[in-house]
């Protein structure tokens, strides 16, 4: 043994020394909103109120029957009974744990005066029954995933929750079936497998249901899996259509209804051409974020994932139809538009997350357009019809690019920022994960903001050479993240999508990895991974109210009406996902690069949460 | 030299690997009746041992085989860390060979067949030499296991899953709060 005992004297400071949290980038490495901000025209906030239209955000019944609320995806609750002056008694019911520790991204359902509940794998489903004392539990249904598909989840073993429809709760499972369950007695009315661990295919996403179908995307976009939008037929799981988003047109779903709003995504078979030979196959562009219903022009729209390998000049080219959106026909599939939000990603940039749809004023008419907030940093308002962006501007640091050109759409890359192999390029802003990730933001019609919850944190990246092996990593990267500036990794940003600017920023020292919820008495609740829940004022940012509760919390609170009438605000715990794994992993704060680099810039949440998971509703004493 | 040498040394009777007269290697610490740790043998394992060759090019495999896309470079991410001191299905270096052949329930693939096996020896040894004080005394900055130790042959004198005090780094029994 002797040759150990030297050496562990000389691993103490080494210890310490690696769970340093970074120090962050200065604010004069990246550019200013003024800077890299463009619009088509200026504002002309007198032109109209911007709001949800009817069809897409019908009156509140007080149920949460879907993770975003609405079609609109405004996760706003017309509930008044909390108010900023009410808030300060709210107390904590009850509580219910999920039995499972890992990453709980999902929102809870409510339909029928029953709670839904979907946890990260195994996938448990609970419903309980909101009626009587201590909400009991009605059923649990245990879907039993291959345990295998564990070992193909990239960033946790997360799911982002289900959908109550018709009499049944629709949810996918981690190793790829979309399964309906009876809500009354939680027997499967179908099963339908749809994705492939061999090939590295997993499901993390809450599906989408409109209109009689079921909407499914597959994940991997780390596992060069191709990429893919399935629709069932929601009374009996039968696959009506599906469309990848890379390859040739007629597997992408491109035809004669294809009219994008840019020349660069015009010709065909692009989703082959812009590729290296092959590489399209094994080339990402998932769909595991959000997928939008618009009633009001028969269409749905979705993001796609990163184009894979993470190292970018494995493929050369523009990667189409990755780090982009879609909209696409709900009946047939087929592609309507699309628009790409980085073309040949060189930094993880997914187009995966969630757009909210509005009537809005811009150049001094009503425009129906979508907000998407993008993980390369800007905020994006589309036009619905067309795909047209109206304006892209920054909400946090961002240097990887230089703004929108707003006449050709076309990100503007900084070469300074571009990524190469063997050579470490650092303070790379945003990081891979975003400016902004999955976790879902809220618009109140009341304030006219969008209550965005995001990171601060941007990164050193080397490429390295991969190879493909089937069902493992395709990655080709070697990331360490860090603070972006002034060292806090997470804000709470109120912005108008009309001034195109914050009204107000809350900071956080952790990353905010949950959605946020705002409600009619002006108040947007959100959590934090070091375990508070909070509640803040919709108009001002204040700090109204808080509570601690057992882990962190990176899932999507809801706000709901009761049985007896009042208002009742859910959310689960569980610290996790790609930002949590050093916790819920468990992975090794010693190795930065660890959890795709993010461990470099999250070492020191193992010493403010444990793994855990429970539900929490809390309301005010009555 | 090991604790209980295989099949001709110690009361062999009681071990399962010589009950079924084979090399198995034994995944489990709990062996019902025993009355101290089994430890199995399987003697391809020896060459590896005290190799420089073997942990320097299991380090450039476990690049070339994305081992590295799930574990990091030993701190883990889609799968576990491998350079602390838990190991889950033993952390000998013959145990770890036997996980790399066969795979495990809960993510990991089995290479069995699919890597040569003198490859999977040389992983092996990568792998095992990730927590060892030497190798882990080498981190220059955030990146771990660059500078990989060989695996002495006195670090596997014990069964798997508690490796003597003093032969690893142990870091993960206490946590303290910020």
């Amino acid at each position: 043994m002797r040759f150990t005992v030297t050496v562990l004297l000389a691993l103490a400071p080494l210890a310490a020394l690696a769970q340093t949290v970074p120090a962050p980038v200065p604010a004069s490495e990246v550019f200013t909103r003024e800077e890299i901000g463009h619009a088509l025209a200026a504002p002309t906030p007198q032109a109209g109120r911007t709001m949800p239209s009817a069809a897409n955000a019908p009156e509140d019944d007080g149920q949460w029957t879907m993770p975003s609320k609405n079609y609109a995806s405004t996760r706003f609750s017309a509930l008044t009974e909390l108010t900023p002056r009410t808030v300060k008694g709210l107390q904590p019911l009850f509580s219910f744990s999920l039995g499972v520790n890992k990453g709980q991204e999902a929102a809870p359902i409510v339909a029928d005066n029953t709670m839904f509940i979907v946890t990260a794998y195994p996938n448990y489903v609970y419903a309980l029954d909101l009626t009587r004392p201590g909400a009991p539990l009605k059923w649990k249904f245990a879907p039993k995933p291959l345990p295998a598909s564990q070992g193909v989840a990239c960033c946790d073993v997360v799911n982002r929750g289900g959908s109550v429809s018709n009499g049944k709760y629709i949810f996918n499972t981690l190793d790829g079936q979309t399964i309906a369950l009876d809500v009354r007695t939680g027997k499967p009315v179908w099963r339908t497998q749809l994705g492939n661990i061999n090939t590295g295919e997993s499901i993390t996403m809450a599906p989408l249901v409109a209109q009689g179908r079921v909407y499914v995307g597959n994940s991997g976009g780390e596992l060069g899996v191709r990429g893919w939008i399935a629709a069932l037929e929601e009374s009996s799981g039968k696959l009506l259509w599906k469309a990848y988003n890379t390859g040739p047109d007629k597997e992408v779903l491109i035809g004669p209804a294809f009219k994008p709003a840019y020349a660069t995504d015009r010709g065909t078979d692009l989703g082959v051409k812009s590729w290296p030979p092959q590489a399209w196959k094994i080339g990402g562009g998932n769909v595991w974020g959000w997928i939008t219903y618009d009633a009001e022009l028969d269409a749905i729209y979705h993001g796609t994932g990163n184009p894979g390998p993470w190292n970018a000049e494995q493929r050369p080219g523009d990667n189409k139809w990755t780090a982009g959106i879609f909209a696409r026909d709900p009946a047939s599939g087929a592609a309507r538009w699309y628009y790409q939000f980085s073309p040949h990603d060189e930094h993880d940039y997914d187009g995966i997350n969630e757009q909210i749809l509005l009537d809005m004023p811009f150049a001094g008419t009503m425009h129906k357009v979508l907000i998407h907030f993008d993980r390369n940093g800007y905020i994006y308002i589309i036009e619905r019809g067309t795909g047209k962006v109206l304006s892209a501007d920054p909400f946090g640091p961002v240097n990887s690019s230089k703004g929108v050109d707003i006449a050709t759409g076309e990100l503007i890359r900084n070469p300074a920022k571009q990524t190469r192999l063997g050579q470490v390029v650092s303070d790379i802003c945003p990081t891979a994960s975003g400016s902004k990730d999955w976790n879902p933001s809220s618009f109140s019609p009341q304030t006219g903001l969008v209550y965005i919850p995001h990171e601060n944190i941007c990164m050193d990246w080397m490429n390295m050479q991969v190879n493909y092996i089937a069902g493992t990593p395709y990655v080709g990267a070697n990331v360490h993240m860090k603070p972006g500036p002034g060292g806090h990794r997470g804000e709470l940003t109120a912005w108008d999508p009309v001034r195109r600017g914050p009204v107000w920023v809350d900071k956080e020292n952790f990353p905010i990895w949950s959605g946020t919820v705002v409600t009619a008495g002006d108040l947007v609740f959100y959590g934090t991974m070091d375990g508070w829940f909070k509640a803040v004022n919709a108009r001002t940012g204040e700090l109204l109210w808080k509570a601690k509760v057992d882990s962190g919390i990176v899932s999507q609170p809801i706000s709901y009406r009761g049985p007896d009438g009042h208002q009742y605000i859910a959310v689960l715990s569980g610290v996790g996902g790609w930002s949590g794994a050093v916790v819920s992993g468990p992975v090794d704060p010693r190795d930065g690069s660890a959890a795709l680099g993010m461990v470099n810039a999250m070492s020191d949440l193992p010493k403010y949460t444990t793994a855990g998971g429970t539900l929490y509703v809390f309301t005010l004493p009555h | 030299m090991l604790a209980l040498g295989g099949c001709n040394k110690g009361p062999a009777a009681d071990l399962p690997a010589s009950q079924i007269g084979s090399q198995a290697v034994i995944d489990s610490a709990l062996i019902p009746g025993l009355t101290r740790s089994a430890v199995s043998s399987d003697p391809r394992v020896a060459q590896y041992y005290d190799n420089a060759d073997a942990v320097n090019t299991g380090k450039r495999l476990f690049g070339q085989y994305n081992c590295s896309g799930c574990h990091s470079n030993g701190g883990g991410g889609m799968g576990p860390s491998l350079m602390d001191d838990e190991w889950i299905y033993g952390g000998r270096l013959e145990q770890i060979h036997q996980t790399l052949v066969e795979g495990r329930p809960n993510g990991m693939p089995a290479w069995g067949g699919k890597v040569p096996d003198q490859q999977l020896w040389q992983l092996s040894a990568y792998v095992r030499s990730m927590s060892l004080p030497a190798t882990l005394a080498a981190q220059n900055g955030a990146t771990p296991s660059q500078t990989p130790a060989p695996v002495p042959r006195e670090a596997d004198d014990h069964a798997g899953w508690s490796p003597p005090p003093g032969t690893t780094n142990d870091y993960t029994t206490l946590t303290t709060g910020p």
